[in-house]
């Protein structure tokens, strides 16, 4: 019987199999693409790092460290990384890039891919030779065989760097990576005080020593010793979780489609099962049991439900072979796509499962349907009772769902939080729809011209669904506005704040006596030397009479890590800067009298990390001098500004004669200009290195450009999802539309004028998706700006007004896409009521 | 009196499956102004695809047809749309009305479609006409079959139609209802002037009318009624 009974309305149900198999898909296809990731991260742990385990810190490896781990290991590895600009000589550009200078077999996993392959072996023997990015390379237009200087040396380009163990693009685009060999890096002169040098021992163990024990041993006295030991195990650690930041979010996206799809589901089944009454009412005159008439549909809907969940496996393996292409910027390994069967089987039950599950819903309101239909044809509706069954069937729905996103995150918090999110932002989606629809019926003026009118008119159709179409639109809209607004967030977060004259230059690693002949040869370039600022590195030794070793054994005090570990850039002057101002306590500019305690300024997110009062003790270790300091104020710091900022000032009077570096601050309004003075700056002071903020912010936007599209493509699944559903409603009450239609084009309505009403109702229904889904993406940005990056969130207007019009003007075009059949439809069935 | 409705040997044959089905053949009769006129006839005789063709919805396949001077046979789809805007209304059998449109909405479309600027006025009184004037804010479905037909009525007056096709105005209703509709059919028909063509099964209804024509087999016949 329900084979039979479906011959007719098969049709009908193609967009709820659309629907759940684009669901489907992206559930399947970001499930099997996180397993190939995880997979491909174990495979390739060893290339992560290159090596069985690194050392690094701030200074050389000490000897007695570096043979204790070479007592263990057959080979080993040193290299030198620092911030530094090079020089192109050919184009005679510059650029500031991550050096790192090499000694040994590095890498002992995994390889630096160059072109030529020779390259990586080659800038290791005999010679100036160096590997430089690829991208820059393709940037400047350097060739192989071409000449780069690196401080006071210049080497030949021997390689084009592709890949380096462990890094993706997107690292390296953020700071490009020039290899020099480690013979020629004292030559260079860039080992100057100031620069922050990164020194990293790689080693190669022995096959039969087990690294995991030797972490585990040597990680406390490595750490005492100020650096970071690494192995595998942790790298690996570290990538996965990186990634699985990322595909969790792409896992909520896509659970988020299967909601919509559950929706789509929902929706058609009601409409479909409200025209089988009558059938239904048939069937019971002739002594069917109710429970018979909904076995029918269930079966039904499973079959279709079942059909759906194959399509969307297939479109799921489409998705995981396609995601690894379009993410492999920030991978940095490549991912072999090998079809996941676990992720597949699960895809066919939550399809099949959710399809009768959302299908009940509907089909519970065949229960109270009368054999009287039968004699009062077109009178009998579908009424759903809020009663037991509907409650266990919700119940089942909502526990299906959490089981299903918790096979999707393996985490049971994690879980809920992402189910109540998702029903959460539904809730709020679905009132905002009855808001706004409740509102649009009232508050628009009855003067507005009949076409409009209409169209909104038209909102309130039987089977129109409205509610549930703003609902879907507003989900799918939310994620699109959520992605933009979250980059917009991200670049309002790092952007630089101040007046139209903020610097965008930082010129940094400036030694004492180059201080004076840079100021010149900056007002030579015409150039404003807007802050010119030294530099002492000192660390922090005790805290109110506690060092590190006594804070750790103190229970009662609780001081970050890094308060004793990190080494601290330090300034002093006698003024406070525009870009902070006291809060409280005093601010002493000068100190004159050596017998005086010695009072400094902290910023207050300093005190208030590491739990600081007024008048607390500190003392610094300045290159061997003990200094003690006394807490004298507080400063609010604006850190967005373009300024050197401070998390520790001292006042004139006690680190003039300390070993120091320099920071120089301008604004270069032209590119042509920057360029020759980079150059000059490079030629003349081959140490210092130059940021420009500008090419920082575009680097930036970049990167979350490369981020924000593959989110954008799962992204395309929801919004599909919610089109789907659009379609289908569209669909389903087609028989209402051309009912409208004819009856207005018999009393004399022209194409045109139908034409309009369909895109005057379809702008309304796009603009209050558009509407509801914007404010929600504005809501949730604003909180995760307030609290998780603790920054006020201002919407950008253009990003609203595009996202508003591009989801308004796609409804209207699909609407009048889906309406051509509707509007040919002739007059004279309206006498016949053909339709 | 001249007329307003002039069939000339009008004849429609439809094609399906390769197949000519012919509906009607070789029809002439003339309407005049003011006139009432029944359609009548047997199921599948033709009726209701003669009223189609005379009121537009529908082209001959031979022969004119001319309403109010105008041939229909030349005009363009949307020609023919802003023809009976202008000089038609219509009642239908199933009445017909939007359902998302108030009872006073629904009489203002036709006048809104032409582009009068303040149809409410016009609309309400003719809700009144109808003795409706106080369900004017109903929805259709919150009227009973009776009611919602005099909305349909009030809708087909409310552009001041030269000619009224009505296809089986009572033929929902029960007896007594039907009585009243009949009753303010002819009465809105001889205050407006306006010529009124019904198509319909009902004998007696059709004996009040000034005029019949009769179909058989889709011509036209000339005996006992």
């Amino acid at each position: 019987m329900a084979w039979r009974d479906s011959r007719k309305s098969r049709g009908k149900l193609i967009l709820f199999i659309a629907s759940i198999s684009l669901g489907i898909g992206a559930l399947v296809g970001i499930t099997s693409f996180r397993e190939n990731l995880m997979r491909e991260v174990d495979i390739q742990a060893k290339n992560l790092l290159g090596a069985d385990l690194s050392v690094d810190g701030k200074s050389p490896l000490p000897d007695s460290l570096f043979h204790e781990f070479a007592k263990l290991s057959n080979a080993e590895s040193r290299e030198v990384s620092f911030a530094s600009m090079v020089l192109f000589e050919r184009s005679q550009a510059t650029r500031l890039v991550e050096v790192r200078a090499l000694e040994g077999e590095y890498p002992y996993y995994g390889e630096i891919e160059t072109l030529p392959i020779s390259g990586s072996k080659d800038f290791r023997t005999t010679g100036q030779k160096a590997l430089v990015d690829e991208k820059l390379m393709l940037q400047f237009d350097v060739m192989i065989g071409d000449s780069v200087q690196v401080g006071k040396m210049s080497f030949e380009v021997v390689g084009k760097i592709q890949r380096i163990p462990g890094q993706s693009d997107v690292g390296n685009s953020v700071a490009p990576v020039v290899y020099i060999p480690m013979a020629f890096l004292e030559e260079t002169g860039l080992l100057q005080k100031g620069s922050r040098i990164n020194y990293t021992t790689y080693f190669q163990l022995d096959p039969a020593i087990d690294t995991t024990d030797v972490y585990a041993q040597s990680r406390d006295i490595v750490e005492a010793a100020g650096f970071d030991v690494d192995n595998v195990e942790d790298r690996k650690k570290q990538t996965g979780r990186a990634f699985r930041d990322l595909s969790s979010f792409l896992e909520l996206i896509a659970f988020a489609a299967l909601l919509l799809g559950c929706l789509g589901v929902s929706s058609s089944i009601y409409v479909y099962i409200k025209g089988k009454i009558q059938i239904v009412a048939v069937l019971r005159c002739m002594g069917m049991q109710a429970r018979h008439a909904i076995n029918i549909y269930l079966i039904q809907v499973g079959i279709f439900g079942f059909i759906g969940a194959v399509m969307g496996c297939l479109i799921g393996v489409a998705i995981h072979l396609f995601l690894p292409e379009i993410a492999k910027s920030f991978i940095p390994f490549e991912i072999n796509p090998t079809i996941y069967w676990p992720a597949i089987a699960a895809g066919l039950v939550i399809g099949v499962v959710i399809s009768i599950l959302f299908g009940l819903l509907s089909l519970i309101g065949l229960r109270k349907v009368s054999p009287l239909a039968t004699l009062r044809f077109g009178f009998e509706s579908l009424k759903i009772q809020l009663d037991r069954p509907f409650f266990l069937i919700i119940f089942s729905i909502l526990f299906f769902l959490y089981l299903s996103m918790y096979w999707q995150l393996k985490d049971p918090l994690n879980a809920l939080i992402y189910l109540l999110i998702l029903l959460a932002s539904l809730v709020l989606l679905y009132g905002l729809a009855v808001a706004l629809n409740w509102l649009m019926k009232r508050l628009l003026p009855i003067k507005m011209g009949f076409v409009w009118r209409q169209g909104i008119s038209n909102l309130y159709r039987p089977n129109n669904q409205t509610v549930i179409l703003i609902t879907t639109l507003g989900l799918s809209t939310t994620f699109l506005a959520m992605l933009f607004f979250m980059q917009d967030l991200l670049v309002q977060r790092v952007s630089i704040s101040g007046e139209n004259e903020r610097p965008n230059t930082i010129l940094f690693d400036i030694q004492t006596d180059q201080k004076e002949a840079l100021k010149v040869l900056t007002e030579e370039y015409d150039l404003p030397v807007l802050q010119e600022v030294p530099i002492v590195t000192m660390r922090l030794i005790e805290i109110n009479g506690l060092n590190k070793e006594m804070a750790e054994e103190d229970t009662t005090v609780h001081f970050p890590n890094w308060a004793f570990n990190r080494e601290y850039r330090i300034t002093y002057r006698d003024t406070l800067i525009d870009s902070e101002s006291i809060i409280e306590g005093r601010w002493q500019g000068q100190y004159n009298d050596s017998k005086d305690s010695l009072y400094i300024s902290v910023s207050k997110g300093y005190a208030e990390n590491l739990h600081l009062n007024l008048g607390d003790k500190l003392i610094f270790n300045v290159q061997g001098a003990l200094i003690t300091t006394y807490i004298g104020s507080f400063r609010d710091i604006d850190w967005r500004r373009i300024q050197t900022n401070f998390l520790v000032l001292f006042p004139t009077g006690v680190l003039e004669k300390a070993p120091q570096f320099h920071v120089l601050i301008t604004r270069i309004d032209k590119n042509e200009v920057s360029a020759r003075y980079q150059q000059a700056v490079v030629r003349q002071f081959p140490n210092i290195s130059i940021i420009d903020l500008e090419l920082i912010l575009k680097t930036l936007e970049e990167l979350l450009g490369k981020i924000a599209f593959v989110i954008q493509f799962m992204s395309v699944f929801s919004i599909g999802t919610g089109l789907i559903v659009m379609i289908s409603a569209i669909i389903l009450s087609k028989f209402q539309r051309m009912r409208e239609n004819v009856l207005l084009r018999t009393i004399g309505a022209s194409k045109a004028q139908l034409w309009k009403i369909i895109s005057a109702e379809y702008f309304f229904l796009g603009a209050l998706g558009a509407f509801a889904g914007l404010f929600l993406a504005i809501i949730f940005t604003s909180l995760l700006g307030y609290f998780v990056f603790e920054f006020t969130y201002v919407p950008n207007g253009v990003h609203v007004g595009s996202i508003f019009l591009l989801v308004t003007m796609m409804t209207v075009l699909i609407g009048l896409l889906n309406s051509r059949s509707i509007v040919r439809q002739s007059p004279l069935q309206i006498l016949r009521s053909e339709i | 009196m001249p007329y307003i409705l002039t069939v000339a040997d009008l004849s429609k044959t439809y094609v399906s499956n390769n197949e000519a089905l012919t509906v009607l053949s070789n029809i002439d009769f003339s309407i005049k102004k003011g006139d009432s006129v029944a359609i009548i006839g047997p199921s599948g005789s033709g009726k209701t695809t003669l009223l189609g063709l005379c009121a537009g919805l529908d082209r001959v396949t031979e022969g004119t047809i001319t309403l109010n001077d105008i041939v229909l046979n030349t005009l363009s789809e949307d020609q023919l749309a802003q023809m009976r805007n202008q000089h038609i209304g219509f009642v239908f059998q199933n009445f017909q009305l939007i359902p998302t449109l108030t009872a006073l909405e629904n009489v203002m479309v036709p006048l809104e479609l032409r582009g009068t600027k303040n149809a409410t006025g016009p609309a309400i009184n003719l809700l009144e006409r109808v003795g409706l004037g106080d369900r004017k804010n109903h929805y259709p479905t919150q009227l009973s079959g009776g009611e919602q037909q005099r909305v349909a009525i009030a809708r087909a007056f409310s552009n001041n139609p030269e000619i009224l096709f009505a296809d089986e105005p009572t033929g929902n209703l029960d007896a007594e209802t039907g009585t009243y509709i009949e009753e303010l059919l002819f009465e809105i028909n001889r205050e407006k002037g306006t010529t009124l063509v019904i198509v319909t099964h009902d004998l007696d209804l059709a004996k009040k009318t000034d005029q019949i024509v009769q179909l058989k087999g889709g011509k036209l016949f000339q005996g006992e009624i």
